[in-house]
């Protein structure tokens, strides 16, 4: 290595697609240059397009730094932040920043990125006004957010609307402002965006479309917007995202040919050959850039350039965009619309599902994609639009995605990717352009086994993250099972859930001390998290062998009632199917008044709950509840809480079959139980679903001819509706199947893991698989819950009011005066 | 001046558990390790006055039943992240009598 010899690289602009380039010069030419970079910014290169998600609290700015200063020194980078380059020289070849450091340059390359594009709007430099565009501007309207301010978005493309859902889910009241009549109309066609702006609707945006601004309100500072047509939206915050403009300040610096941006050619150079420009500050063919995917492929192009290659020349890719909105899923890529007689187009729309696609074909070739609600086969669509792949023999079953278009059968519902069918060139991560293929040489030659080892090596889903799962499928299927749970159960073990389950069954662990032993435990007693799982995992596995772990459960199912804010409790006795009666309710009424319980109240699983019980007070209610008859309602448990039911056939002009009967014989079946987390049934009597079956865990919707039954449904934070899983006949075969499926997901799920994550986790095939195809299977889960079951139903509370269980803990050691 | 009062045995508290006092100075958990190592608390979690004594017990370390504060059993410290101290109290064995040192050992302001 020649010191002397090296040549000075100076790199405007600390952003993406300038550290990009560097790191892509770093791979080609490590001692060709000495590199100097100057950030405007006060932090090193972070990643932009995830500040949505730091927006929404789904991660934290730590987590979005892609080069932290550690990488800068490792590779003798000098970098000055927060001192931005204001001066260009470009006979002494030299550039000057606003601290007055003067750095010389053999080549320099520009990366300044963008600015907002701000509309000529009276009022627009008002405190309260920002746009969203780094990560200042994340800082403040996080501060606004804390201060439950009302804010008002305008702009209803990707930037505004990331930045309106993050706004709302940091709990501010949220209203959008679109010029355009449907959101996101570069990307989406007007049904697409209809359904888009619908869904949004429902989880509490405002929606002002067709709506030109006029001015902000305001005299010190933001008040609101005014709209062209007079009304008004009073607001806090008003964010700024109607898109962004090249910044060219340091093209005009440098006096460099300059359009839209700065104008480079196929080699990423400017007017001037030593200077360099890529990313958002660019004009190519006359596109200008936001994409990340584009931007990479020009760092390629710009870095081998720089390296010394003279045949590399850039070509903007075909694009593709997603939407950064957590349960929102939407895909585009290629054309919207048919452009003329020659094109046609496909739509297929399940409008209860809330799922529409529409592809546009051309001359055979897939030219067009747009998907709205399930969009797992974007990326197969995207390589069909991207190779100009001939697809006349697959055009009829084309709109129903990869699984029925390559094997002509549908074969029940499509769990996750198929990785195995993927064809090796196959684009997994678009923002990063890698391949299945390179994917799958990275862990095979490297012998990589984490995602994050994944990710590090390849680039992939290291940009949005939308391709994480994708990326996790096909580590786990190079490398075996184990990877597709890395997540470490907790701290005190590197294994995951799995993991723990299989060696419990495996090697025949029968206590927590021998799991943590043989499993190579960091801790001594492991730690609130592994603690209750374990004891869960070891009760399941060996029923009537393992003993409960009293020390390791959390304090709801020690004290078998819910702890309450102020350290009391509350008492819910079981209901069977939601039925009662007049002594029952005499005897709670008893209860309530004899013990001074404050409230009362009817849960929303058909029971009566008594709040405020004093915990030295849990034994002597209990057993005044015992004797009239009322036993524990689990209200508490990680187990069967409730089966809620509808009056059937007994009562109801339109019940079907008796479904109180069904939901109390269903309870009977499996109270007592122990599960991964807490489990709801419900049985409603005709398809009207009065019981709200359809998001249960176990749901029961009786029709004329029998039951059909639905699982995996949840009504809490994330509201999932059940997957159907088959249509029964008899009340037997009801209790059958439900049982199955219980016991299934007690052997599988992950502890405080619901049954919705659990079935899309492993998905509706496998579970038909073990419950559907194959007899014995279900028959044997069947056996093995009801053999658990012989060993669970003891009433908790009988046991400690009368039996003596447990004394201690509802009695002080002491009473010291 | 310091009294110690006899509150019983370590037997009386389960291993990895907690029992409470009621004291003048209000409710006092006493824990117990894994080890038989036994630690006098204020029965108030410094983040919401969570009952320290229902919390699962790890090393010497007892997590909050009410938002999962980690809280150190020695000298009472809330776990990093979260920042704040409950007041402990002295605890001797004597003879295998536990007695319990009734004038709070520290005052710390709550963080």
């Amino acid at each position: 290595m020649n010191a002397v010899s090296r040549q000075r690289l100076v790199v405007i602009g600390n952003g993406m697609a300038g550290m990009r380039t560097v790191e892509e010069v770093l791979a080609r030419a490590p001692v060709r240059y000495d590199i100097t970079v100057f950030g405007a910014e006060p932090h090193p290169n972070y990643n932009r397009i995830m500040l949505s998600s730091v927006l929404a609290g789904e991660k934290r700015i730590d987590d979005i730094v892609i080069n932290p200063l550690s990488w800068y020194a490792e590779n003798g980078i000098t970098l000055h932040t927060g001192d931005p380059v204001v001066a260009i020289d470009t006979a002494a070849k030299t550039v000057t920043a606003a601290s007055g450091l003067c750095v010389a340059y053999d080549k320099l390359l520009l990366a300044t990125g963008s600015k907002p594009l701000m509309p000529p709007l009276p009022g627009l430099d008002l405190p309260g006004v920002v746009a969203f565009r780094d990560i200042a501007d994340t800082d403040k309207m996080l501060a606004a957010a804390q201060a439950k301010q009302r804010a008002v978005v305008i702009g209803g493309g990707l930037l505004g609307l990331e930045a309106a859902w993050g706004l709302k889910r940091r709990g501010m009241p949220v209203a959008l402002v679109h010029l355009m009549p449907t959101l996101m109309e570069r990307q989406l066609d007007v049904e697409a965006g209809t359904l888009l702006q619908r869904d949004l609707s429902e989880r509490g945006l405002h929606f002002f479309t067709q709506a030109q601004t006029e001015r902000v309100m305001g005299e010190t500072r933001a008040e609101g917007l005014v709209l062209a047509d007079g009304r008004t939206i009073p607001a806090d915050l008003v964010v700024v995202a109607i898109g962004i403009r090249p910044n060219i300040d340091m093209g005009k610096a440098a006096d460099l040919d300059i359009n839209r941006g700065i104008l480079v050619g196929d080699d990423m150079a400017t007017s001037n050959p030593d200077i360099y420009a890529v990313g958002e500050c660019v004009e190519h063919n006359g596109q200008v850039f936001g994409l990340v995917a584009p931007i990479w492929e020009q760092a390629k192009v710009c870095a081998a350039r720089l390296a010394g290659d003279q045949i590399a020349a850039y070509a903007t890719p075909a694009l593709s965009t997603r939407l950064k909105i957590t349960g929102i899923d939407v895909f585009s890529a290629g054309k919207l619309a048919a452009e003329d007689d020659a094109d046609e187009e496909v739509i297929f729309r399940d409008a209860s599902k809330g799922v529409y696609r529409k592809l546009v074909v051309r001359e055979g070739k897939l030219v067009g994609a747009v998907m709205y609600g399930d969009v797992a086969d974007g990326g197969w669509y995207f390589d069909l639009i991207k190779g100009e792949r001939d697809i006349a023999q697959s055009r009829d079953h084309l709109i129903f995605g990869q699984g029925f278009a390559e094997q002509g059968c549908c074969g029940g519902a499509k769990a996750g990717l198929d990785v195995a069918s993927m064809a090796d060139d196959s684009q997994v991560c678009g923002c990063n352009g890698v391949s299945k293929g390179a994917i799958v040489k990275a862990i095979t030659e490297k012998g990589l086994t984490s995602l994050d080892e994944v990710r590090a090596h390849t680039k992939a889903s290291a940009s949005c993250g939308m391709c994480t799962p994708a990326v996790q499928a096909i580590l786990s299927f190079v490398t075996g099972a184990d990877a597709s749970a890395p997540e470490a159960l907790c701290k005190c073990t590197d294994h995951g859930h799995d993991h723990v389950r299989h060696a419990i069954l495996d090697q025949r662990l029968k206590s927590m001390d021998s799991v943590r032993k043989a499993l190579g435990w960091k801790t001594e007693d492991g730690c609130a998290k592994c603690r209750p799982a374990l004891n869960y995992y070891l009760l399941c596995a060996w029923p009537g062998e393992y003993v409960d772990d009293y020390q390791s459960r959390f304090i709801n199912e020690r004290a078998h009632a819910n702890i309450q804010k102020d350290g009391t409790y509350s008492v819910i006795p079981r209901m069977w199917g939601g039925v009662t009666t007049p002594d029952e309710l005499r005897a709670i009424a008893d209860v309530a008044d004899k013990f001074n319980i404050p409230s009362v109240k009817v849960t929303g699983g058909q029971r009566i709950d008594l709040l405020g019980v004093k915990k030295e007070d849990l034994p002597a209610v209990w057993g005044d509840l015992n004797k009239a008859g009322l036993v524990s309602g689990h209200g508490y448990a990680k187990g069967l809480r409730t089966v809620k039911t509808c009056v059937g056939s007994e009562w109801c002009r339109f019940g079907t079959q008796d479904s109180t009967g069904l939901g109390i014989k269903l309870e009977k079946l499996m109270w007592g139980s122990w599960t991964p987390h807490k489990v709801k049934l419900a049985v409603s009597g005709c398809p009207r679903n009065c019981a709200e079956a359809t998001i249960k865990d176990i749901g029961i919707i009786c029709t004329e001819a029998g039951y059909d039954m639905v699982i995996g449904g949840n009504g809490g934070i994330e509201v999932r509706v059940t997957d159907e899983l088959t249509r029964l006949s008899t009340e037997a075969e009801v209790l059958e199947y439900a049982s199955a499926f219980m016991q299934l997901y007690r052997e599988e799920g992950h502890y405080l893991e619901r049954t919705a994550p659990y079935v899309e986790r492993v998905g509706m095939a496998h579970i038909k698989a073990h419950i559907l195809d194959d007899d014995a299977r279900r028959k044997a889960l069947y056996a093995r819950f009801l053999f658990s079951q012989s060993f669970a139903q003891d009433d908790p509370w009988a046991e400690r009011a009368t039996g003596g269980i447990d004394a201690h803990e509802f009695q002080p050691l002491a009473v010291v005066s | 001046m310091m009294d110690w009062i006899d509150i019983g045995t370590i037997a009386d508290i389960p291993r990895l558990g907690a029992r409470t006092v009621e004291t003048h100075v209000g409710q006092v958990a006493v824990f117990r390790t894994g080890d038989d190592e036994v630690f006098a608390l204020i029965n108030k979690c410094p983040h919401k006055n969570g009952p320290l004594s229902e919390g699962i017990v790890m090393g010497r370390k007892v997590a909050c039943p009410l938002h999962n504060w980690v809280i150190d059993l020695n000298d009472g410290t809330a776990l990093a992240p979260d920042e704040g101290c409950t007041t402990t109290l002295p605890l001797r064995d004597e003879g295998g009598r536990l007695l319990l040192g009734l004038t709070p050992a520290k005052k710390v302001a709550h963080g």
